[in-house]
C-alpha cells in the first residue's frame, strides 16, 4: 500500500480527534449536571424552557 | 463508568449505529475500494493518487459537515435575531463548536492529503484553502463572541451578527473553485460530472450518511451540555448566593450568640 503513513495519519487524526472530543463533551456534561437541579437538566423538562435561558 | 447527563436511549442507539457504520467505513474504504491508478495514454506511465485516493473518504465528509454545521449556525443566528429563541441560541452555539472541529479536520485531512498528490503542505495561493482557513477562524471569532462577558441574551445577539457571516463564507468556500478556477489546485465537483464511480463513489456516500450521522450524535450531546452550562450559570449562581447568605446568617448568630444578644433581638 501506498502512501501508508499519511493514511494513517489522516484517518487517525480524525478518528482521535472526534473520540476526544466527544469524551470532553461527556465529562464536561458529568461535572456540570451536579450543579444543576434535576428538573432543569434536560430542555425537554424543563418547565418554562424558552424563559429559562434568557437572563 | 456512570451514564452521561447527555445521553439518552436515542443517543445511545445512535452512536451504535454511527460506531458500526464507522467500522464498515474503514473496512470499504481499506479493502472494497481499488487504489486511483491511471494509465497516461501517451507515455504509458501510472497517474493519479493510488492509496492517497482514501483520505477523501475522511477529508470530504469532514468539509461536508463543517458546511452543514455552520449552515445550522446561521439558521439559529437568524431565528435567534427573529424571534429571540433561546433554544435557537443553544443549537447555534453547539453547532458552531462542532463545525469548527470539522474545519479544523478539514484543513488538516486536506493538508496531508496534499502533500503526496500536490507535493506541498499548503499553498497559500489556493483560494479554497484560503477561504477555508478564512471560515475555520470565523468560527472561532464566533465562539469567543460567545464566550464575552454579557448577559445570556446580549451575548446570543451579539453572536448571532457573526454567525449570519458563517453561511456567507461557507458559499464562498463552496464555489471558490468555479468562481476563481485559475487560482486553485483543486479540481471542481467530481460527483455532479462522475468522474467518481463504483465502490468510489459508494464509499464516499456511505462515509458522508456517517459523518451526517456523526454528527447529529455530536449535536444531540452537545446542545444538552450547552443546556446544563445555561442553567448552571443561572441555577448554579443562584445556589451559590442561597449558600454564602445561609453562611453570613449563621456568622451573625454565632456572634450574637457569644454577645449575648439573639439575631432576632438585634434585627428588632
Amino acid at each position: 500500500m501506498t502512501h501508508l503513513v499519511y493514511l494513517i495519519a489522516g484517518w487517525g487524526i480524525t478518528f482521535v480527534a472526534c473520540g476526544v472530543y466527544a469524551m470532553s463533551v461527556m465529562r464536561r456534561s458529568r461535572r456540570v449536571a451536579a450543579r444543576v437541579p434535576v428538573d432543569r437538566r434536560r430542555w425537554m423538562t424543563a418547565k418554562d424552557a424558552d424563559q429559562l435561558g434568557e437572563s | 463508568m456512570s451514564e452521561s447527563p447527555t445521553s439518552s436511549k436515542t443517543s445511545r442507539l445512535l452512536g451504535v449505529a454511527v460506531a458500526l457504520g464507522a467500522i464498515a467505513l474503514v473496512l470499504l474504504a481499506f479493502i472494497a475500494v481499488e487504489p486511483d491508478v491511471r494509465i497516461n495514454a501517451e507515455t504509458g506511465q501510472e497517474i493519479g493518487q493510488f492509496d492517497a485516493v482514501r483520505l477523501l473518504f475522511v477529508h470530504v465528509p469532514a468539509a461536508l459537515i463543517a458546511y452543514l454545521a455552520f449552515t445550522v449556525t446561521t439558521v439559529g443566528s437568524a431565528v435567534v435575531l427573529w424571534k429571540r429563541s433561546v433554544w435557537w441560541d443553544v443549537v447555534a452555539g453547539a453547532s458552531a463548536e462542532i463545525g469548527a472541529l470539522c474545519a479544523a479536520l478539514t484543513l488538516i485531512t486536506g493538508s496531508i492529503w496534499g502533500r503526496p498528490i500536490w507535493n506541498t503542505w499548503w499553498e497559500w495561493g489556493d483560494v479554497r484553502l484560503l477561504t477555508t482557513l478564512v471560515l475555520f477562524m470565523l468560527s472561532l471569532g464566533y465562539l469567543a463572541v460567545r464566550r464575552l462577558e454579557g448577559t445570556a441574551t446580549e451575548r446570543a445577539r451579539r453572536s448571532a451578527i457573526v454567525g449570519l457571516l458563517l453561511f456567507l463564507n461557507v458559499v464562498i468556500v463552496n464555489r471558490s473553485v468555479e468562481w476563481w478556477a485559475s487560482q486553485t489546485l483543486h479540481q471542481k465537483s467530481t460527483i455532479a460530472d462522475a468522474t467518481i464511480e463504483g465502490n468510489t463513489l459508494f464509499t464516499l456516500f456511505f462515509a458522508m450518511v456517517v459523518g451526517v450521522g456523526a454528527y447529529v450524535w455530536m449535536m444531540i450531546h452537545r446542545f444538552r451540555l450547552a443546556w446544563l452550562e445555561r442553567m448552571s450559570d443561572r441555577f448554579g449562581t443562584d445556589d451559590l448566593l442561597a449558600a454564602r447568605r445561609a453562611e453570613a446568617d449563621d456568622h451573625a448568630r454565632i456572634a450574637s450568640a457569644v454577645g449575648g444578644t439573639s439575631p432576632e433581638g438585634e434585627s428588632s
